[in-house]
């Protein structure tokens, strides 16, 4: 194509762009003539090329634009919406003609007349008889030159490079870093080398060199945000809502290629806080706040990070609707919503499939947004956080590296053989054995690491790859396991090794390795040796195929202790006495330490504060056997309406067993006794104290388990 | 192996020959890059069985194709040399046994390939070149090249 004509295209695209931007701008503060004079230039701007280029369809609406401009600014137009929009309208059909003209060359066949009659129209209509002198011919000459003076001195302080150029100049630079690495490694080996003063130069010379090319490519993050007020005005019209978008934070920089991958996602975002955070002007009055609703956009560095927040003030998550269509959608059973957090169960927006709209609607319905967002995301090495209040509103924040090519990893030893997991994905390192407080548990045949209040899937990473193990696992051994966050999953990796902390260039597999999910690419390690780099997420997905779900699904609980195959995972512990006791691990909602100073006596019992609850605390002996004082082990059993806790002297452990009660009880409160790892233990009917604080509680549920216990028994 | 005496230079195509086992093959010159040592190579999992592993070749990262696998023959895991290919931007090491001379073949004399040559070979082979005592398999390279990833062996 013709290279005048290029730069035509990428400066009016740039400038109608700009149109945009500023018109919506203006059309909250009608009176900045500043702005408004600015618009009319870059309009006048672009009307005077096309015509120089002898591109008359561009032409001539480009005239008709200009002189509703001309009109808001002499004052005989009013600007209304309506006149607003008809002008943003024909920025639009601007731009629609100038891709044609991109891509053949020509101006594409058309016919403007609709919108160039439609802003005569208003133009005429809204004719205010008005004393105001119209724009003579010496102020017409007058304006391309002004626009030149001022454009000149901007365009002094900067150049157009090509993208491809940068590109190039930024593979350059990663082969540098990568060659600079080994170098400074042969150096390690060899101290008093007479090379080390000049390598340390060119290693300096190199990190300066790598930060001076990324910030060519940087841009300002404002660049994703510019067609967001107009989006948003759009959006607010269509909705019939009132929405204000403020924006801060738009000069924090980010990397050119990560720029166009947020694009989408942040529109995304955008148009979901439009259309279902934000509630309708009515309902904003009915609460009490403001008609109009606000969207905020915030953007800050943070590490080696930039941080987009997407805020809006609207209605907020409402995580009791969310667990109702996780469980409708089948997504998870209520026993294993119990055990999570809010937080946890707020990420199951982000579940392919999962909309808690009730009805569909064009713009954001479908729920095929949020798992695409933070697919999106998550492939660029980001992650997606949401933060709610019932009423109050919702924030979302990206985060987000500064850089592709160029990760943190952390090195890890499988098999004999080094990967490289992304950083990004790591929230912890457990060592987990026999001198240390974290413990592996089997549940199911498969490995889970008890972490706090959770319980987390382990794969070894060895077996997920398929390699042979050198040697068996060794209990006496410590296991290291690497904490992996990857979208709404937690799980942990157990490794070999955990070698080090690299900075690796992302290099991408050869194509026939590409349909392998474990691994999102390859990188050469400072010792000059070829490293996989593992994909978190595509280590998950492999082993969701594989191992069945972590808490024992229990469509009735009578049912999970009735097969008489299956091992069932018991919890064991003392109350009141040296006798073990034990009730079955997958009815107990949470196992806690509470504070006794926390409990009120009420009415003859003991009651605590709990997750928003008033929760009964009993001992199961009976007798009045709480702590005075310091933390008090307590299993709590919750659902949705209910919690009672169970406080014990201590717990012991937690372990699989198949269960077979050997001796019925006759005294209540007790199923009988079972033999556990070698000691007698008491199997405890754990509804006959809930009931005793609960008349309704769960009897369903508990009283099948009963049954079934009972019936195993001989 | 020597050249065809009635070869002249200009005419004919300059083929890199190598043996895998005891067969004779060929690639033209003009699709390799060189011919290297691979050092270290890592092994990469879940890879379909051709794929002998990855390596670093003057920083640029290479896959290295077994290609005894791909005719069928059992691997011996101790080849040293490698012929290096690239393909649509990307670099291929073909691991071999021994590197031969640089002949130059008249596309005139390239025969079809035998009946009687096994059916794996067949799938990667151009066509064949009498030589005086011996036979030279011409590969072709894309064919070689294009593994199918759902092949685990």
């Amino acid at each position: 194509m013709d290279e005048l004509l290029v730069e035509f295209l990428t400066e009016t695209f740039e400038n109608l762009e700009l149109v945009n931007q500023e018109l919506v701008s203006f059309e909250r503060n009608p009176s900045d003539k500043v702005a408004l004079d600015k618009i009319f230039r870059l309009v006048h701007t672009v009307k005077g090329t096309c015509g120089f280029l002898n591109l008359l369809r561009l032409e001539a609406l480009t005239h008709a634009a200009e002189t509703m401009l001309g009109q808001f600014r002499d004052g005989s137009v009013a600007v209304t919406e309506e006149a607003v929009s008809l002008t943003l309208k024909s920025i639009d059909r601007l731009t629609v003609i100038l891709f044609g003209l991109e891509k053949s060359g020509a101006e594409p066949e058309g016919d403007d007349r609709d919108l160039i009659n439609a802003l005569k129209a208003v133009g005429s209509r809204s004719h205010v008889p008005h004393a105001a002198e119209p724009p003579t011919a010496s102020e017409e000459s007058d304006e391309p030159e002004d626009s030149v003076n001022v454009d000149s001195a901007v365009a002094t302080r900067s150049i157009r490079v090509d993208v491809d150029h940068i590109e190039r100049m930024m593979t350059l630079v990663s082969e540098l870093v990568l060659a600079r690495n080994q170098l400074m490694q042969m150096l390690r080996h060899d101290e008093g080398s007479e090379y080390k003063a000049p390598l340390l130069r060119v290693s300096n010379i190199t990190s300066d060199l790598q930060d001076s090319v990324m910030k060519a490519r940087m841009q300002p993050v404002r660049a994703a945000w510019a067609k967001l007020p107009r989006l948003v005005r759009d959006l607010a019209s269509e909705l019939g809502k009132k929405i204000d978008i403020e924006m801060t934070g738009g000069e924090t920089e980010i990397d050119r290629q990560v720029l166009e991958l947020v694009k989408a996602p942040l529109m995304h975002m955008v148009r979901n806080a439009a259309d279902h955070g934000l509630e309708t002007p009515q309902e904003r009055h009915a609460v009490g706040k403001s008609e109009t609703g606000t969207i905020s956009l915030n953007a800050y560095h943070e590490g080696g990070h930039i941080i987009i927040e997407i805020g809006d003030d609207g209605r907020g998550l409402n995580t009791r609707r969310i667990k109702e269509k996780v469980l409708r959608e089948g997504l998870a059973t209520e026993a294993e919503l119990a055990h999570l957090s809010e937080k946890q169960i707020q990420k199951f927006v982000f579940h392919p499939g999962f909309s808690t709209a009730d009805r569909l609607t064009n713009i954001s319905g479908r729920g095929v947004g949020l798992d695409v967002v933070l697919s999106n995301i998550e492939q660029i090495g980001g992650a997606v956080e949401v933060k709610t209040a019932a009423g109050a509103g919702t924030i979302f924040t990206f985060k987000i590296p500064l850089t592709l090519t160029i990760v943190s990893a952390l090195i890890v030893e499988a098999a004999g053989q080094r990967f490289a997991i992304p950083q990004v994905a790591v929230t912890e390192l457990v060592r987990a054995g026999p001198r240390t407080q974290y413990k592996i548990d089997v549940i199911h045949n498969a490995p889970v690491l008890r972490l706090r209040n959770q319980l987390i899937q382990l794969v070894r990473l060895d077996e997920a790859l398929e390699m042979r193990r050198d040697t068996a696992a060794d209990p006496k051994l410590e296991t290291l396991i690497v904490i992996i966050e990857a979208g709404a999953r937690v799980f942990g990796i157990i490794v070999d090794n955990i070698l080090d902390t690299e900075e690796i260039v992302v290099k991408p597999v050869a194509t026939v390795l590409r349909h392998i999910s474990a691994f999102s690419g390859n990188t050469i390690l400072g010792d000059g040796n070829v490293a996989m780099i593992v994909d978190p997420r595509g280590l998950a997905a492999g082993i969701a195929e594989n191992s069945e779900a972590l808490t024992p699904k229990s469509a009735t609980d009578g049912e999970l202790l009735a097969e008489q195959d299956d091992t069932t995972a018991m919890l064991i512990f003392r109350a009141g006495g040296r006798e073990y006791k034990a009730v079955p691990l997958a009815l107990v909602t949470r196992l806690e330490e509470l504070d006794v100073a926390h409990f009120e006596v009420c009415d003859g019992r003991h009651i605590v504060q709990y997750r928003g609850r008033m929760m009964p605390v009993i001992h199961l002996d009976h007798a009045d056997r709480l702590k005075s004082k310091g933390r008090q082990p307590v299993l709590v059993y919750a659902n949705e309406h209910y919690a009672a806790g169970l406080a014990v002297d201590e717990i012991i452990d937690i372990t699989e067993e198949r269960l077979e009660i050997e001796l019925k009880s006759q005294r209540p409160g007790v199923l009988g006794s079972a033999m556990i790892k070698g000691h007698a233990t008491e199997i405890i009917d754990a509804q006959y104290f809930i009931s005793q604080v609960h008349e309704d509680w769960l009897l369903a549920r508990l009283d099948g388990v009963a049954r079934a216990l009972k019936g195993e028994a001989a | 192996m020597s050249e065809t005496p009635d070869m002249g230079q200009d005419e004919g195509e300059k083929h890199i020959t190598f043996a895998v086992g005891a067969q004779l093959f060929g690639i033209p010159v003009a699709r390799v890059q060189d011919v290297f040592m691979p050092q270290s190579l890592t092994r990469v999992p879940l890879a379909p069985p051709e794929i002998g592993g990855v390596l670093n070749l003057r920083g640029r990262i290479v896959t290295a194709l077994d290609i005894r696998g791909r005719l069928g023959l059992p691997s011996t895991g101790t080849q040293t040399i490698a012929v290096g290919i690239e393909s649509n931007g990307e670099s291929y090491g073909l691991l071999i046994d021994e590197v031969g001379e640089v002949l130059t073949l008249d596309p005139a004399r390239f025969e079809p390939l035998p009946d009687t040559l096994d059916a794996k070979w067949r799938a990667v082979s151009r066509c064949v070149y009498y030589l005086q005592d011996s036979l030279v398999v011409v590969l072709d390279v894309d064919r070689l090249l294009s593994i199918d990833a759902t092949s685990r062996g």
